[in-house]
């Protein structure tokens, strides 16, 4: 085991982690949360249009491999003019993939309020929006934080897959040492270790969340 | 006191084949309560929800006085849903009180995020009204925190902080436990005596007796009795009402 390599590769892959891992798995799980409520919303209205649009929006995302996805984007579309820079294909593909998984969380979560709530909202005079705003989203992302933490945590394993399309970020900073070094098996271990690292501190802090959140529901 | 607030005519509802309602005839005055008993499955329910428009009837006519004239054998719009909602305050069997609120929010959620009470305002009336019914200490309180009884006086000020012209009662105390019966029922005597409008679905005999100025009995969707209680419990003139009483006060039998 060569140590010094291990140890003088250790911060620029933890780096990579920090500037581009976990930015990248932020801003696409932020868009992707936007995107996943409407899908939500979609696959609960009763326009059958509208709710086929939404199940079939989660059935392509939720029934392709995402590093399909992520190549259909930044490979595919320049063919159709549409010329995009790694990291928004990225975060394009990331942000589509969390909406179709958060989607179905979303979903699950809205319709676990019960019936109940809707009716009390709506005799205090709300409308249907304002009863889903006001009322139904705040209990239903209390019940939705443990899953879509969960989705956090494969999100951040997953954007390693942008490396594929170089993207800076944890594991090809691991690929670049790797290939001026050979050592492959030190610095993909190490990769792996870093990404340990990081869902286990994530993991943590879900765990705390979660239990803050028991105390008010 | 003949100011009649609420007509109903001829409601029916059907859920799929199942006429759930056959033409329920309901009347209303200012100032007075009405029971509604009946046997389980009867459509107690469904016609209170019906005066708020939880359920929309398939035929029948209702109007509450300052709320649109509806006549269910045409589509409702929601604006008159919404006009028809305004007129009354529902206070359900499981309360339904807003699980994330705490008490205070939960009575002044209706007048300010609807009615566009200013907040001061809205806090001090919700504050008079929590303390009617005494529970102006538990404002910050969280409903979980709260005993059966007290949520369902909770979900009583919440619907009178709408300061609605009729109020509905879906059997509010029988999802409670016997010894805390009392304290919600004295709440709603005292709302009687107070002049409120209420339409109370309930299997409370002595309270209907003591505080309704008339009883219906409804029977598979049907009026098949009305009358003074006293008339009602003490002289039925229908067997089924015989029946149906003397169930409830002998249920071993
Ligand atoms: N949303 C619904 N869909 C289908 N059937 C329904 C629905 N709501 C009520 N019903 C049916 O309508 C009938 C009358 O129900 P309702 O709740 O009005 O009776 P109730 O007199 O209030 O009875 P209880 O004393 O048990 O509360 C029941 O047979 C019930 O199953
Ligand atoms: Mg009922």
């Amino acid at each position: 085991m060569n140590w010094e390599l291990f140890a003088s590769s250790f911060w620029p892959i933890v780096l990579g982690g920090l500037k581009g891992t976990i930015p990248l798995a932020l801003v696409s799980f932020a868009i992707g949360l936007v995107l996943a409520l409407g899908v939500a919303l979609l696959r609960l209205s009763k326009n059958p249009l509208l709710a086929w649009l939404g199940r079939a929006y989660v059935s392509v995302i939720r029934g392709t491999p995402l590093l399909v996805q992520l190549f259909v984007i930044f490979y595919g579309l320049p063919s159709l003019g549409v010329t995009i820079d790694p990291w928004p294909s990225a975060v394009v593909a990331f942000s589509l993939n969390v909406g179709g998984y958060a989607a179905e969380v979303i979903r699950a979560a809205i319709l676990s309020v019960p019936q109940g709530q809707w009716e009390a909202a709506y005799t205090v005079g709300m409308s249907r929006t304002r009863a889903l705003r006001r009322i139904v989203l705040p209990q239903a992302a209390r019940v939705s934080v443990p899953p879509l933490s969960n989705t956090f945590i494969s999100l951040v394993k997953d954007t390693s897959l942008a490396s594929l399309i170089l993207v800076a970020e944890a594991f090809r900073q691991a690929q670049v040492i790797a290939s001026a070094t050979f050592d492959y098996m030190l610095l993909y271990l190490e990769a792996a270790l870093v990404y340990w690292l990081f869902c286990t501190v994530l993991s943590f802090a879900q765990t705390r969340l979660e239990r803050r959140l028991e105390r008010y529901v | 006191m003949s100011d009649t607030l609420l007509t109903a005519r001829g409601i029916r509802k059907a859920f799929g084949d199942h006429e759930v309602l056959r033409g329920v005839d309901l009347d209303v005055r200012r100032g007075q309560v009405v029971a509604l008993i009946g046997p389980s499955g009867s459509g107690k329910t469904t016609m209170l929800r019906s005066l708020n428009g939880l359920e929309t009837p398939s035929a029948g006519t209702l109007e509450v006085s300052g709320g649109p004239a509806l006549d269910f054998s045409r589509p409702v719009t929601q604006r008159e849903r919404h006009a028809l909602r305004d007129r009354s305050a529902m206070v359900f069997q499981q309360h339904n009180l807003f699980p994330h609120m705490t008490v205070l929010q939960n009575v002044m959620e209706g007048p300010v995020q609807v009615r566009r009470v200013p907040r001061a305002q809205a806090q001090q009336r919700a504050l008079e009204l929590l303390d009617r019914v005494g529970l102006a200490d538990k404002r910050d309180a969280y409903p979980r925190q709260l005993s059966g009884g007290q949520q369902q006086r909770v979900g009583i000020v919440r619907a009178l902080a709408l300061s609605p012209d009729l109020l509905l009662f879906d059997e509010p105390t029988s999802a409670l436990d016997p010894e805390l019966v009392g304290e919600v029922l004295t709440v709603m005597k005292e709302l009687a005596e107070e002049g409120w409008t209420m339409v109370v679905v309930t299997h409370e005999l002595s309270f209907a007796r003591a505080v309704a100025d008339e009883v219906l009995f409804l029977d598979g969707g049907v009026v098949l009795e009305r009358g003074a209680p006293a008339q009602i419990f003490s002289a039925p003139r229908e067997e089924r009402t015989r029946q149906f009483l003397h169930r409830l006060l002998n249920p071993l039998d």
